[in-house]
């Protein structure tokens, strides 16, 4: 489904700030994997989910999914094929629309842009039984233009509006972060609803290690460029938070350095 | 009174066209477009020089609308391919359009008084049908002197704009359309719905200065001249038209916004009106200096305000705090 080849980029060479943000990545995910990344910051997480996305183009190396070849396409139409959720709840709406003009934009992702009206009749009832399923309310709020939303609701939209048109490929990146406990929670539960009932590829990164642990059917840990840790299946149900970290300082010699990356 | 205020709403609808545009290109795409300036001027002078080569006046406007298509879509690509700021893009392309201008017109100014345009076969189709005389008729018996020449070209006038703001209202909320307002609204998040928004921006600015340049034409055939000064703080003019309507009829829904943009290019015209009428020491020149002052009270006025509101709030805060202390204290 999504495989990546021997990736690299390179932030400011030659220079004193230059930065490996990623050294040689490979990786591959199978239809339906749930992968997710961990690793301090400066790891390459997010790094490698715009060099996916398109919002950066490698130095070397290539990107491919269902065997194109896209590391040249230009994001705009890479998204066909990827659905992206951001950290800042603000970043996946637009705030002057309603949530049904944003859903339409959402709906049109994978479709040729018309001029017929993006909202209709059907397009109401269909978004409203998609609506219904974060338990929100928002269904009955359609006509609610979404900068009036709180942060949890906008970013329950947003991952509706990234999933319900069944992208190829799902990347999450930290999109609980920036939420309290609770409305964190409630994201990463409608997070798995919605991998489930969709069947989606996903590659999520987050700061919270027990999330990490908890989502998905794999994972992996990246340090300094690298991917360092990649555990599936029973093997990854068995980890633990300690043993996480335990791995860290078997592999790399030295300590997590990251006060983000809490425990919790 | 009657006259001066009849032309000024005819204007005024004539001046909310190119005030559509300016609200596509600063409200909908977030872009401040400076190209207005130049494209109003386009579209009058390709109007004037094809309708004084006898070109039929419809297809002499629409040339303008073509013309003005092309001035913002340069700007756009400017913008969008050569990586240029905004605001800079419009200035190079309104510069540049003063050159282009003159070289369309051949001359810097072009009379269309002995010229059949629009508005002349408008005005005869009109006084055929005899209405003139009946609204005129009741205008006397309710006791005014002077009464307009023809009703034909504001009713005209209604219909045109009327027509483009309904066609702007519905194309701002088809798929193409909701992904131009998010272009505008949210850019990056666009893109991840596989929206080109360079392309949504060239195609929007595009259609602004096509209407910009619309005006443009109209107001030639209207006033009987093009000249490549006239579109000079043609900008500042959308711009006060877009914010007066807003503040005065609101924007609670596109429908709604493009509607308080209309009423706001008529207002402001009627406000120029009487500003020039009543005011001996204020001269035509000093409309520039106006239109800037309009737009920085309707800027200033509403923040100014919000912020006594608030202030106010707080003193009853801060009373009702004080009040129950002292009623703990006693």
């Amino acid at each position: 489904m999504l495989d990546i080849q021997e990736i690299s980029l390179t932030f400011n060479e030659g220079t004193p700030d230059e930065k490996k943000a990623l050294q040689g990545i490979n990786l591959t995910l199978n239809k339906g994997d749930f992968v997710t990344v961990i690793g301090s910051n400066g790891a390459g997480k997010s790094t490698l989910m715009n060099v996916i996305s398109g919002s950066l183009i490698p130095d070397v190396g290539d990107v491919f999914i269902n065997q194109n070849n896209l590391t040249m396409i230009p994001e705009f139409k890479r998204s066909k094929f990827i659905g992206r959720v951001f950290q800042d709840p603000m970043a996946g709406s637009a705030p002057s629309m309603t949530i049904e003009e944003n859903l339409a934009m959402a709906y049109a992702r994978n479709k040729k842009r018309t001029l017929r009206p993006g909202v209709n009749k059907k397009r109401r009832e269909l978004f409203q039984s998609y609506l219904s399923t974060l338990h929100l309310g928002l269904e009955d709020r359609l006509t609610a233009k979404v900068g009036l939303l709180s942060g949890g609701e906008r970013q329950a939209l947003s991952l509706l509006m990234a999933t319900f048109t069944e992208p190829n490929i799902l990347l999450l990146d930290e999109h609980t972060a920036a939420l309290d406990p609770s409305r964190a929670e409630l994201i990463t539960k409608i997070t798995d609803e919605m991998v489930e009932k969709f069947h989606l590829t996903t590659l999520m990164v987050t700061h919270n290690m027990q999330q990490a642990l908890d989502l998905g059917n794999r994972l992996i840990m990246m340090d300094k460029g690298q991917i360092i840790l990649d555990v599936a299946g029973e093997e990854k149900a068995a980890l633990t938070v300690e043993k996480l970290l335990q791995e860290f300082q078997r592999i790399r010699g030295t300590q997590m350095d990251n006060d983000r990356a809490i425990l919790g | 009174m009657f006259v001066p205020i009849f032309q000024a709403v005819e204007s005024g609808i004539i001046y909310a066209i190119m005030a559509l545009g300016v609200y596509l290109s600063f409200r909908v795409l977030d872009f401040p477009d400076l190209t207005v300036d130049g494209s109003f001027v386009t579209g009058a002078g390709v109007a004037a020089i094809a309708i004084v080569n006898d070109v039929p006046t419809v297809i002499a406007t629409l040339l303008a609308v073509v013309a003005g298509f092309i001035a913002g879509s340069i700007t756009g690509i400017l913008n969008t391919k050569g990586k240029i700021n905004p605001l800079l893009s419009g200035i190079l392309m309104m510069t540049a359009l003063y050159s282009i201008n003159l070289r369309i017109m051949g001359q810097p100014n072009l009379a269309l008084l002995n010229e059949d345009t629009i508005f002349t076969q408008i005005r005869s189709f009109w006084s055929a049908l005899g209405i003139d005389d009946v609204l005129n008729g009741m205008l006397t018996s309710m006791g005014l002197e002077n009464t307009p020449g023809t009703w034909g070209v504001l009713f005209v006038m209604i219909i045109v704009t009327g027509l483009i703001k309904l066609l702007t209202d519905f194309y701002l909320k088809t798929e193409v359309g909701l992904a131009l307002r998010a272009t505008g609204d949210n850019e990056k998040m666009i893109r991840s719905f596989s929206a080109n928004t360079d392309t949504l921006k060239i195609m929007g600015l595009g259609l602004s200065n096509a209407l910009v340049a619309l005006s443009g034409a109209l107001y030639a055939q209207y006033g009987g001249f093009a000249d490549v000064g006239m579109g000079i703080g043609m900008i500042v003019i959308g711009l006060a038209s877009v914010i007066i309507g807003e503040a005065l009829i609101g924007t609670k829904s596109i429908m709604r916004v493009t509607l308080a943009v209309i009423g706001g290019a008529i207002v402001y015209r009627i406000v120029v009106t009487i500003a020039l009428r009543q005011a001996d020491f204020l001269d035509t020149g000093d409309m520039k200096l106006i239109t800037s002052v309009l737009v920085i009270l309707a800027l200033v006025i509403p923040k100014l305000i919000s912020g006594q509101k608030e202030a106010k709030r707080k003193r009853r805060k801060r009373a009702e705090l004080q009040n129950r202390l002292n009623g703990e204290a006693s």
